[in-house]
């Protein structure tokens, strides 16, 4: 299990548009998703059995794309401290995350972007997320309400 | 089988009610591999000014996936859910959901499309693409008696 990033509270008037965060890599083990599967309720064969996977045209077991967005909502909720306040958060599926049967698995990679800074202390987020050297997660966005 | 834009609009029946426990938060946080304390520690989730602890941003999942894939797997709407990818899934919230929130969820059909199948199904395997031609976006709402607590919109394509 990675650690937590951060432990800090980031405040609204500390914030500037364009600012960078930095990048956070969070494992991807079949495990991962055995224990994704449990606790979502979402048993779909295709992200726990290798030869159900293969026999519908995929190069392997794949994670679940809410996995991939659950691990972009840690980052945003990383960043944005315990008093942060998620308002929105959305993503579209660009591509999957593929988890081999071996000790390492897989990782996705974070990184976002304060795209704009909007009344009420929120601020809006441009996420991306990549693994394996592709996008898996396109017009990503958060909006949080920070203290 | 065609889809049938009967469904453009309607309105499935409320879920059962949904009461959320600091246990199952606790267990999504683990599943997800995220240990902060506001998650799983009711001191630490009260000092950061909540009532209790908070799940993280996608545990509405949990709750509205059973009520949207009811809707979705209509016999009489006609997808053929063997054949379903996730393309797309926005939330919007009012507040953090709280261990002791009781949840309610409503889904409505809320657009319906034709559309090419890279632009909607992203993940589907090459071999299957040319057999998603539909997109269908269901939107959902959260709410806790009748105060709202977040909408989540998915677009599935098959």
């Amino acid at each position: 299990m990675a650690e937590l990033v951060s432990t800090g509270q980031v405040k609204f008037a500390d914030v500037e548009a364009g600012a960078e965060l930095a990048e956070v890599s969070y494992p991807v083990t079949r495990l991962s998703l055995v224990k994704y599967c449990g606790a979502s309720g979402d048993f779909n064969p295709i992200h726990w059995n290798e030869r159900i996977a293969k026999a519908v045209g995929l190069p392997d077991v794949i994670a679940h794309g809410m996995f991939t967005m659950a691990e972009t909502g840690r980052f945003v909720t990383d960043w944005a401290g315990p008093q942060g306040v998620v308002l929105e958060l959305g993503v579209r599926f660009s591509s999957m995350v593929v988890v081999p049967d071996d000790d390492t698995g897989a990782s996705v990679e974070v990184t976002g972007v304060v795209e704009e800074k909007l009344d009420g202390n929120r601020v809006r987020l441009a996420l991306t997320a990549r693994s394996n050297g592709s996008k898996v997660l396109t017009r990503s966005r958060a909006v949080v309400k920070l203290p | 089988m065609p889809i049938n834009r009967d469904f453009l609009g309607r309105t499935f029946p409320a879920s059962d009610p949904y009461e959320i426990s600091r246990v199952k938060i606790r267990d999504f946080a683990d599943a997800i591999g995220d240990p902060s304390p506001v998650f799983r520690d009711v001191a630490a989730a009260q000092a950061a000014g909540y009532p209790d602890i908070i799940a993280p941003p996608t545990f509405p999942i949990v709750i509205t996936a059973a009520a949207g894939n009811r809707a979705a797997t209509d016999p009489e709407l006609g997808i053929n859910y063997a054949m379903v990818v996730h393309g797309e899934q926005s939330f919007s919230y009012v507040r953090p959901l709280v261990a002791g929130d009781v949840v309610t969820t409503q889904t409505t059909i809320t657009d319906i499309r034709a559309a090419a199948a890279t632009r909607c199904s992203p993940t589907r395997p090459s071999s299957a693409r040319s057999t998603a031609n539909w997109c269908a976006r269901h939107t959902r709402r959260s709410s806790s008696g009748a105060a709202p607590l977040d909408q989540g919109s998915a677009w599935l394509s098959w």
